[in-house]
């Protein structure tokens, strides 16, 4: 198995979106270096807009994680509620 | 970090890079757009010919029959560099997205009559297409043009022409859903009135000198397609006929015509100026490609405002042409 | 009308679905095939351009939106660093000089990308590979200028930068990114998109951009990451689109397979030479280390291609022909590109310099197999030369790999004591290479190769002196004359960092603090 991952710039915008994602995928790990937190997670990694919106209390769209989104791997798909990453078919 | 700034007075070796100091008047710093943009475009020592087109090296001038001493003279008035460009074109869309919520709040697009709605698809839902066009032409001359002034807001206007194309889809699908869209691509595809149109865009598609490309798209076409279409039938004619809401989503295109308007101007009258043999050159293509456009717009002109179709079209070409003198060219 | 119906509101992707695909039509008036006469000739195969799967579906409205966002916060912090003089906040004045290696060697192929992908957004036949071709294209602009206001601030400090963009096209070491990116551009539609959104963004770009702008952060050059982050985030973007693209040909017929594995084996190989000056930039010249260039590779080369690689091969991609000797090569080629840069800074407007004790004992740490054996003999015997007055700086001009353009440095693959020279004939002329994969490059290409326009050659053949030099005069100088055409100043933008103006700037700066440096 490998492992997929995304990484954030280390900011207070980007806190509760690793939050989220460290919430929904109980198997992903954050690594973190200057300017940047690194998440790797084993085949598989779901971001949900819900969790998000939860987590900082108002309407979250999506494709806001590209305002401080720095990198990933894996295939993606992407529709209004969630992004996955994967190297599954 | 502590920084004893007593220690000493720091001042700078030099203003500006060197490929753009030669750009920039006086002995003072450069500005954000000339340091986005002078000298910008690598110039020589180029190491192998494009497989695509052996003829020409990757960047060439002599891809254009237009000939400069310097390209860097096809300035942008408005200054764009990337992200001037972006935070605009921001704050266009903010405006653009409240007047979707004033308009669709108080269901101003549903209160339009069936027979309106009806006309507004006819007339802009097959324009998508010419803006796709539009944007494809744009981003061939980024592709093939020679200097950064030309080229990088040209890709900008490649990206801006992808933006109407997707406003006016973003108004079809408010106002009645994709069915519209398709009957406007079949318009486009099949109906007699758009045919002509449709022939000049995609004789458009094979010009191979930037230069002209942009004359045919930028000034002639677009040049009386938006007086046409954006002014005279949605915000006078509709705005009198209670389609108010159409123009007030819609302001986008006529404010950008407005503004990339300086642009194109400069551009026609920086090279046209440089020497006769440019102003002749461009002032055949100019007189060439609008005769064209006025007569692919005519049946549009039609649709969009019947009776008063030949003042309507007449009036942008007289506009258009007197653009064109204050551009310096031979206009006929 | 149903309103109902009409007020449902379309999710995401059959929303981009209206938004782009729906624009494009067959053309009648003109034939097709002269309408997008690039994307055949290479032989990729595509039946359904309607397969392709859109990598994010940005529509221009919620570009403009997001990237209005970023340029808004990022020029915010551009200011700040110009008014607080952020410059004499970072580590030590010899990290400058991985600036000036970027604004001359990164920030023109910035603008090549944007360029090469106009060309891509213009001429693919399929809608969405075309979108998203252009949408990088800007992007790719945006880096360009982005960089040249971030590092505007450095070059009015610092020598080394105010000539960027004239040494990109004439100084030896900066052919080995243009010619990198020319022979990009130069290939078909298909191939650009292999070799630039693929192999170099999706497998190695984030060894140029992750490792280098934490260190950047690291050395308290603030600007620099917040460009770097910044054009990160449009990178995202451009390595989805280098897989989908991959993924899309691989799947649209198996002939394709074989070509498209041609390149992936030449373009890892390319870009894994041009991540040589990378791999040296990290190790050597950030004062203060975040990881070494192998530990960045074992993370981003070597775990994520595993797995990517791995993925593919059910298409039948293996992974490149010269990725067994990349892997070995990562103990070996900072050093072995910092030493040629060391020998040769007499032509080269930046500086360098002898590793100090602490660093030397790091490199030690950090390549337990080869930094002591095979190299800090070497800078140990540099730095004693200097010492006594006799800085070594190599006057003569180095071979020439033909096809990546770098001087004959590697090593044979498993004997680092000796050097890597390949050859080949072509019509009756001899060509040299610095390894299998350089040759085999050439070899399945050879009439573009033969194109190359090698600064050694080129020096030699008299076309890198000013207008108008006489050579044949007593006296003339080569060297002199080849500086003066590069428009290197002499004694400001070259030599040792130790005899620097750039070094004696930042000491009367600082309040005369001295910094580490060796010797």
């Amino acid at each position: 198995m490998s492992n997929v991952f995304i990484a954030f710039q280390a900011n207070e915008d980007s806190r509760p979106i690793v939050d989220s994602i460290l919430a929904d995928n109980p198997e992903a790990e954050a690594v973190y270096s200057p300017g940047l937190v690194k998440i790797d997670s084993p085949n598989r990694l779901v971001v949900n807009r819900e969790t998000i919106e939860e987590e900082i209390g108002r309407d979250f769209d999506l494709q806001e994680i590209h305002l401080n989104l720095v990198t990933l791997s894996g295939h993606i798909d992407e529709d209004d509620d969630q992004l996955t990453l994967s190297w599954e078919h | 970090m502590s920084v004893d700034l007593q220690a000493k007075q720091v001042e700078p070796l030099r203003n500006t890079f060197g490929h753009v100091a030669k750009y920039v008047k006086g002995n003072k710093p450069a500005s954000r757009y000339e340091e986005a943009t002078m000298g910008a475009q690598p110039t020589t020592n180029f190491h192998y010919r494009p497989t695509w087109d052996p003829q020409h090296e990757l960047f060439d001038a002599s891809r254009s029959k237009v000939v400069l001493e310097d390209w860097y003279v096809l300035r942008d008035p408005r200054q764009f560099y990337y992200g001037t460009w972006a935070m605009a074109r921001a704050k266009q869309q903010d405006a653009v997205e409240s007047s979707y919520q004033f308009v669709e709040s108080r269901g101003l697009l549903d209160a339009m009559p069936d027979e309106l709605k009806a006309l507004v698809c006819d007339v802009l839902m097959p324009l998508r297409h010419v803006a796709w066009g539009g944007n494809m032409n744009n981003c061939n001359i980024g592709a093939i043009g020679y200097g950064t002034a030309f080229t990088a807001p040209a890709m900008f206007h490649a990206m801006d022409q992808l933006g109407v194309a997707q406003y006016i889809t973003r108004l079809g699908l408010a106002i009645e859903g994709t069915k519209v869209l398709d009957k406007g691509k079949q318009d486009w595809l099949d109906n007699p009135n758009w045919q002509v149109l449709r022939r000049y865009v995609e004789d458009t598609l094979v010009i191979e000198d930037p230069f002209e490309l942009f004359v045919a798209q930028n000034y002639a076409l677009d040049g009386l397609l938006y007086p046409l279409v954006f002014e005279t039938f949605i915000e006078d004619r509709l705005t009198m006929e209670g389609g108010s809401a159409v123009a007030m989503v819609t302001s986008f295109m006529s404010d950008w015509h407005k503004e990339t308007s300086r642009w194109i101007n400069a551009v026609l009258k920086a090279a046209a100026a440089e020497s006769e043999a440019n102003n002749q050159l461009i002032s055949g293509w100019v007189n060439a490609w609008s005769d064209r456009a006025q007569q692919a717009l005519a049946p549009i002109a039609q649709l969009a405002m019947q009776d008063r179709a030949d003042a309507s079209i007449e009036h942008a070409r007289a506009e258009l042409d007197s653009r064109s003198q204050k551009n310096g060219l031979a206009a006929k | 009308m149903d309103a109902q119906v009409k007020k449902k509101k379309l999710g995401l992707k059959p929303r981009y679905q209206a938004m782009t695909r729906g624009l494009d039509w067959q053309t009648s008036y003109q034939d097709m095939d002269k309408v997008f006469p690039y994307d055949k000739y290479e032989g990729i195969k595509i039946h359904d351009w309607d397969k392709w799967e859109d990598p994010f579906r940005l529509t221009m409205d919620a570009y403009w939106k997001y990237q209005g966002e970023k340029e808004k916060k990022l020029y915010a912090v551009i200011d700040a660093f110009a008014q607080n003089s952020g410059q004499l906040g970072i580590s030590d004045a010899r990290y400058v000089n991985a600036l000036k290696l970027f604004i001359q060697g990164v920030s023109p192929l910035e603008y090549c990308a944007h360029r090469g992908f106009a060309h891509a957004g213009r001429h693919f036949t399929g809608v969405g590979a075309r979108v998203a071709s252009q949408m990088q294209s800007i992007d790719e602009l945006r880096h360009y200028q982005t960089q040249a206001h971030t590092i505007s601030n450095y070059n009015k400090y610092f020598n080394g930068m105010h000539k960027s963009n004239h040494w990109f096209d004439r100084v030896w070491y900066l052919s080995v990114p243009k010619s990198f990116f020319e022979d990009a551009m130069t290939g078909g539609p298909f191939e650009f998109l292999i070799a630039v959104s693929f192999s170099f963004e999706y497998v190695l770009t984030n060894l140029l951009f992750v490792p280098f702008m934490s260190g950047a952060a690291h050395n308290g050059d603030m600007s620099t990451v917040t460009f770097g982050f910044s054009a990160q985030s449009d990178e995202s973007r451009h390595m989805t689109l280098g897989i989908e693209c991959i993924k899309f040909i691989l799947e649209q017929d198996p002939a394709n397979v074989a070509i498209v594995q041609r390149w992936i084996d030449k373009w890892f190989w390319r870009g894994y030479r041009l991540l040589s000056i990378v791999a040296m930039m990290q190790d050597y010249m950030l004062p203060k280390r975040v990881m070494s260039w192998k530990e960045a590779w074992e993370m981003y080369a070597e775990s994520n291609g595993g797995a990517l690689f791995k993925d593919l091969a059910r298409y039948g991609i293996r992974p490149p022909k010269g990725w067994e000797d990349a892997c070995e090569g990562k103990d070996h080629i900072s050093h072995q590109a910092w030493n040629t840069f060391y020998n040769y800074n007499a032509a080269a407007p930046f500086h360098t310099w002898t590793p100090n004790a602490e660093e030397m004992e790091w490199l030690t740490e950090k390549y337990p197999d080869t930094f002591a054996k095979y190299y800090k003999p070497r800078f140990e015997y540099y730095g004693e030369q200097h010492k006594q007055g006799k800085r070594f700086y190599n006057t003569t001009l180095p071979m020439l790999c033909q096809t990546c353009q770098i001087p004959m440095v590697f090593h044979e693959p498993g004997d680092p004591g000796s050097i890597c020279y390949r050859e080949t004939d072509h019509q009756d002329v001899k060509y040299h290479f610095c390894s299998d994969h350089c040759k085999e490059i050439f070899t399945n290409e050879p009439e573009k190769y033969v194109q190359a326009w090698l600064p050694v050659h080129q020096i030699y053949q008299g076309n890198c002196f000013p207008e108008g030099t006489d050579p044949t005069v007593e006296g003339f100088d080569p060297l002199a004359a080849v500086l003066d055409y590069y428009e290197i100043e002499v004694g400001k933008d070259n030599f040792d960092f130790a005899d620097s103006e750039d070094r004696k700037n930042f000491r009367e700066w600082k309040g005369g603090v001295e910094e580490e440096v060796s010797p």
